[in-house]
């Protein structure tokens, strides 16, 4: 029986041996260690042993089930491994194949140089105002100090609808209706928006355009407090590392009017072809906004005070994207566009 | 205004200053110079040459071939094509090896087999201006005067030894409209003096009021009129350094007599005009009102139809000049004049301007008077102008000056404390460097009890407020020395209006949908003004546009939109998908301003989903709009609230058009463009939908409160209809949802089928229907109970359960 026993152990570790898979493993389990086995069967016979020889026989006959089982343990884990190895060489792919695309429109250049000033601002306590762009000629120049035969009218061509109404030549009409909206209070305001002039459209002009003027009415406000403004502006737009400077200008909103040029981003001031030489850019006019602005809006100007300030969205982006032709912002050429999707610095 | 530094140096001392620091310095204080020209343009061997002699070329007709002395027994023999080359005659030789503006390099050569040594030169190759060159030598070479020395520098001889400051004035500086008034500004910035003319000059026993009678019926736009009467003229050319400062300025010499008035016009910023006294035909001169329809022919030979608010010169019985604006033919100075009448006005800016304009007629004159000139420098410039007859012209100045004056001619007074200005500027400058700063201005100030009390000339028009003094010391201080502050705080709190952030919350769902932003124009043609406009109103027309194509404000962005795909898709784009956030035009409001509605606008076209190897490919398609047009209300919190239904607009597919609805208003439209407007863009399928935006933006949705999340399961069913094809799946699920099932959470359409396996003209539309209590788990029966409802209401509709 001992031998028997033995020979049953050999058989059975032959077959597990062999097996190549889960399922043949599953046949030797029943063939071996099920109820109907061959050992089931030795055990069943022990009853016609000795009862010295049981306990014995008894020891052996588990210590081959034991031996057996742990060895078709031990070939289920392997197969299992091999067969996980199996499915993971099946589905292994060429990863540096492309990825599926996903669509992502983006930002119009100009909207996104608006965007970014709005939100230096906004973060700086100032509100957002709108208005028409159709306006009446007191907004857009009555009220801006710019009564009708003024020479200083010549600097903006005008889009004239009917005599008393016309395409805003710039959003200062939006600052003349913010102040009589304001009724006297304080206020910071930048005003974005499409304006237009009488320009035929080639490279360095466009008959519409995009602006964003600023303005802060309160008590006590300087000069100091524009050329501080300014300047964090020029170091947000272009670098932290730009100067600005003021030179003397002319607007009929303003006194003292100013322009002012930062140093040239490109050559940081040593001159080159986006400065012409000079190592500056003239970026925006601005100024202190004059007294018959002020009262015209409501405002006691001898008590109150402001600043004022005008960018071209096309100007900026041209500069900071280096964007040689003004058309392109107009034409919508998704090549154009697209190019402007993604975050900097 | 064009400002020779030879001239300049005339009136102020400049010396030792490189031209490029002096245009920097003027630039920094207020004046932008827009260019340092140097007149010689780094010209060399350019030399003074006697033509000894001059023969017919052998074989060219046009051509001299002549002998040049350019030296001491230095003759050369140089080929010349120029019609008035002579023997006898100073000239410009440019010698070989010379080098001419435009980088023309002068070389020995052979014409037709001829040797040349060189080139006699017009002033037009020596980059002098056409239009500024004296008639007589506007079409051949430039003749010197006979005593000019052979081999002598040519260019110093006619004038372009000098550097031009080319001054981009701002309307408010008309004081620097002068050489005068440059010098002013460029002294106070130096801290030097001006010299100003000497005038003295003899007179004769006779006076002008014998002569000319001066009146004017309009004083109040002609509140000065000054005449002098010069007898005895010699009309010539004017000496060489008065043309050269006039083209150093732009200007064209004529004539001495007509010369002088220009050099007066820019020295002292006082426009002149001279007339033939002999041609007046009369002894009077009256200013008036032209009659409505009058005519006067022009100096430049053109009738001109007056107006009755133009001012003009008359002789008492016609025009004889346009006042401010310009001179008449008809007494004209010519040739022949021997007596002149000079006049020195002041005319109103307004009506200068205004009469210049609508003649279309812009002179040196008019742009003067139209920013306004210096009270103080109208009867100097007639003094001024007599005397240059005299010394010039060889004129015997009448006695007095025929004179109508009512011109206030008193400076502004303007008041304004020190205080004042370093708060606005935000600065501490002393009194005493503010002081110092105005008497560099010239500006007569007394300092009393804290006050600055200040007298500006009158040059200088552009100072009334306190606030231009505030500008004069600060610019004159540098603006450089201006310290950098932020506002200090007003309690503002800033931020964006609940619109402005939904609109940007709009933005972000069209680029998250994959589209592009565009940004088109407002204007466009009147053809394209009102197509697939959601609303159709009456439109708002330029007075005068500058072409058809764009004459009227856009009702719709729809258009330009198309514009845009067609643009792209002709650029062999396979799929444009762009957006566009920009106002309409709609009739008027109270204001009489178009109502301008904020819209949104989508343009679909070519492939949606494109994703090549692994064969995934999918044009967009009607419901690819939509699915954008959902999203948005769905982020907007309105998507309980949006419906559609079966729309028209012309231009767009019959039977691919929706009308989006929100709380059962029009809000906006999508749909397939029509076949024929494809074609006509050149697209192949292409989709659109535009909304009002601002509607949708001011439909206010409830505060977000979070529902909790189900802890019960969801139970669904399916129902498949047979329906018609023409009928809506969308009210078909309105009947489902109004069904009164309140168990009913949600309803999709999950398929729609038309095909074999079903009748002509009918169509299968399967929905599948989920019923929730978030208190329970459902009972079958609760769900069927419910669930018959649902079919109860179909079934009273007319729809057929399959």
């Amino acid at each position: 029986m001992e031998q028997q026993l033995k020979q049953l152990e050999q058989e059975a570790l032959a077959k597990i041996e062999a097996a190549s898979n889960l399922k043949e493993l599953n046949e030797v389990r029943v063939a071996y260690l099920g109820k109907k086995g061959p050992i089931t069967d030795l055990l069943k016979g022990m009853g016609k042993l000795s009862p010295e020889e049981r306990p014995k026989m008894g020891a052996l006959v588990n210590t081959v089930r034991e031996h057996v089982t742990e060895q078709l343990e031990a070939k289920v884990a392997v197969l299992e491994e091999q067969a996980i190895l199996e499915q993971l060489e099946k589905e292994s792919i060429d990863v540096t194949l492309p990825g599926r695309p996903v669509r992502v429109g983006n930002r119009h250049p100009l909207t996104r140089v608006i965007e970014e000033i709005e939100d230096l601002f906004l973060g700086m306590g100032y509100e957002i105002a709108e208005g028409p762009e159709v306006e009446k000629d007191y907004y857009n120049f009555e009220a801006l100090n710019l009564p009708k035969g003024h020479p200083a009218r010549d600097m903006q061509d005008t889009f004239y609808i009917t005599e008393e109404t016309l395409l805003r030549t710039h959003t200062s009409p939006v600052q003349a209706r913010t102040m009589l909206e304001k009724k006297g209070e304080p206020f910071r305001i930048i005003c974005p928006g499409k304006v237009f002039r009488r320009d035929n459209d080639d490279a360095t002009h466009s008959h519409q355009f995009m602006q964003v003027e600023g303005l802060v009415v309160g008590e006590n406000i300087r000069m100091s407090d524009l050329k501080g403004t300014l300047d964090t502006m020029a170091k947000k737009m272009f670098g932290s590392d730009r100067e600005i400077r003021l030179r003397p200008s002319f607007f009929p909103f303003t006194e003292p009017s100013v322009e002012m040029d930062i140093s040239c981003f490109k050559c940081g001031g040593s001159g080159c072809n986006v400065c012409k030489h000079t190592g500056w850019i003239e970026i925006l006019g601005a100024g202190m906004v004059h007294p018959n602005v002020l009262e015209m809006g409501g405002y006691d100007s001898k008590k109150y005070s402001g600043f004022a300030f005008g960018i071209g969205a096309e100007r900026i982006a041209m500069l900071k994207y280096g964007v040689e032709d003004i058309r392109h912002f107009y034409t919508n050429d998704a090549r154009f566009i697209s190019q402007f999707h993604r975050t900097e610095g | 205004m064009l400002v020779s530094l030879n001239w300049l140096k005339q009136y102020v001392n400049i010396d030792g200053i490189e031209p490029a620091e002096l245009a920097e310095k003027i630039t920094r204080s207020g004046i932008e110079v827009d260019a340092v020209i140097d007149r010689s343009q780094g010209m060399t061997n350019v030399v003074v040459g006697h033509v000894v002699s001059k023969e017919k070329h052998p074989d060219a007709d046009k051509l001299n071939v002549c002998q040049v002395e350019v030296g001491v027994g230095d003759v050369r023999q140089i080929i010349c094509g120029a019609p008035n080359v002579a023997a006898g005659q100073k000239v410009i030789v440019a010698l070989p090896g010379a080098r001419l503006p435009g980088g023309v390099k002068i070389k020995k050569a052979k014409m037709r087999g001829v040797e040349s040594n060189g080139m006699i030169c017009s002033l037009q190759e020596l980059g002098v201006e056409g239009r500024t060159v004296p008639k007589a030598y506007a079409d051949g070479i430039y003749v010197l005067p006979e005593d000019a020395v052979p081999g002598s520098d040519a260019l110093e001889l006619v004038g372009l030894r000098d550097i031009v400051l080319e001054l981009g004035l701002t309307p408010n500086r008309s004081d620097a409209l002068s050489m005068l008034g440059v010098a002013y500004e460029v002294a106070a910035i130096l801290s030097d003096e001006v010299k100003l003319p000497e005038i003295n000059y003899p007179t004769t026993a006779e006076s002008a009021e014998s002569y000319i009678k001066v009146s004017t019926a309009a004083s109040d736009l002609n509140p000065l009129y000054a005449a002098k009467v010069v007898k005895n003229v010699k009309i010539a050319e004017s000496p060489l350094w008065l043309q050269h400062y006039l083209m150093a300025a732009g200007i064209r010499p004529h004539n001495n007599v007509v010369d002088i008035t220009n050099y007066i016009l820019m020295e002292y910023g006082q426009p002149l005009h001279a007339f033939d006294y002999n041609s007046l035909n009369s002894n009077e001169i009256v200013v008036r009102l032209a009659n409505e329809g009058e005519k006067i022919v022009t100096l430049d030979n053109q009738e001109r139809t007056l107006n009755s608010h133009n001012l003009v010169i008359t002789n008492g019985k016609e025009p004889v000049a346009v006042a401010g604006v310009m001179g008449g033919a008809n007494s004209e100075v010519t040739s022949d004049t021997t007596t002149v009448v000079i006049e020195a006005a002041y005319f109103d800016g307004f009506s200068v301007r205004r009469t210049s304009k609508e003649l279309g007629l812009r002179s040196d004159s008019s742009a003067r008077f139209e920013k306004g000139v210096d009270p103080n420098r109208v009867l100097l410039a007639a003094e001024r102008a007599a005397q240059l007859l005299s010394d010039l012209a060889g004129g015997e100045v009448l006695q007095g000056t025929v004179l109508v004056d009512q011109l206030d001619k008193t400076p502004t007074r303007v008041v304004v404390s020190p205080d004042f200005i370093n708060a606005r500027l935000g600065m501490k400058i002393s009194l005493e460097e503010m002081l110092s700063i105005l008497h560099r201005l010239q500006f007569d100030v007394e300092a009393a009890n804290g006050l600055l009390i200040i007298d500006a000339p009158t040059r200088r028009q552009d100072i009334n407020i306190e606030e231009d003094i505030v500008e004069e010391i600060a610019r004159l201080y540098g603006y450089d020395e201006i310290p950098m502050t932020l506002p200090e705080g007003m309690g503002n709190v800033g931020g964006l209006t609940p619109y402005q952030a939904k609109r940007r919350v709009v933005r972000n769902v069209m680029e998250g949908a994959g589209l592009l932003q565009a940004v088109t124009y407002s204007l466009t043609s009147d053809e394209l003004a009102q197509k697939f406009a959601l609303k159709v109103e009456d439109t708002t027309k330029l007075l005068m546009p500058m072409s058809e194509e764009r004459t009227t404000l856009r009702q719709s962005l729809i258009p330009h939109l198309i514009e845009a795909a067609s643009y792209n898709v002709a650029r062999k784009a396979d799929s444009v998908a762009l957006y566009e956030v920009g106002s309409v035009f709609l009739g008027k409001t109270s204001e009489e301003l178009p109502y301008e509605e904020e819209h949104l606008a989508i343009v679909l076209t070519g492939k949606w989903v494109d994703n090549a190897w692994q064969g995934e490919k999918r044009n967009v398609d009607f419901f690819v709009a939509k699915g954008i047009v959902v999203a948005l209300f769905d982020k907007l919190g309105l998507s309980d609230r949006v419906s559609f239904e079966k729309g028209s607009v012309d231009g767009l597919h019959p039977g691919q058009t929706a009308t989006v609805l929100l709380d059962g208003e029009k809000v906006g439209v999508i749909g397939g463009l029509h076949p024929t407007e494809r074609k006509k863009a050149d697209l192949k399928e292409t989709y659109v939908a535009e909304l009002n935006l601002y509607a949708i933006i001011n439909a206010t949705t409830e505060a977000l409160v979070y529902s909790p999340v189900p802890r019960f399961p969801e139970i669904s069913r399916d129902i498949a209809l047979e329906l018609d094809r023409s009928k809506a799946a969308g009210e078909i699920e309105r009947v489902i949802r109004g069904a009164g099932a309140k168990l009913l959470k949600e309803v999709k359409v999950f398929d729609v089928y038309e095909g074999e396996k079903i009748e002509a003209g009918k169509k299968s539309v399967a929905f599948s229907l989920t019923y929730f209590d978030p208190e329970r788990t459902l009972t079958d029966e609760e769900v069927t109970n419910a669930h018959n409802k649902v079919l109860k209401a179909l079934a009273e509709s007319g729809a057929e359960v399959r």
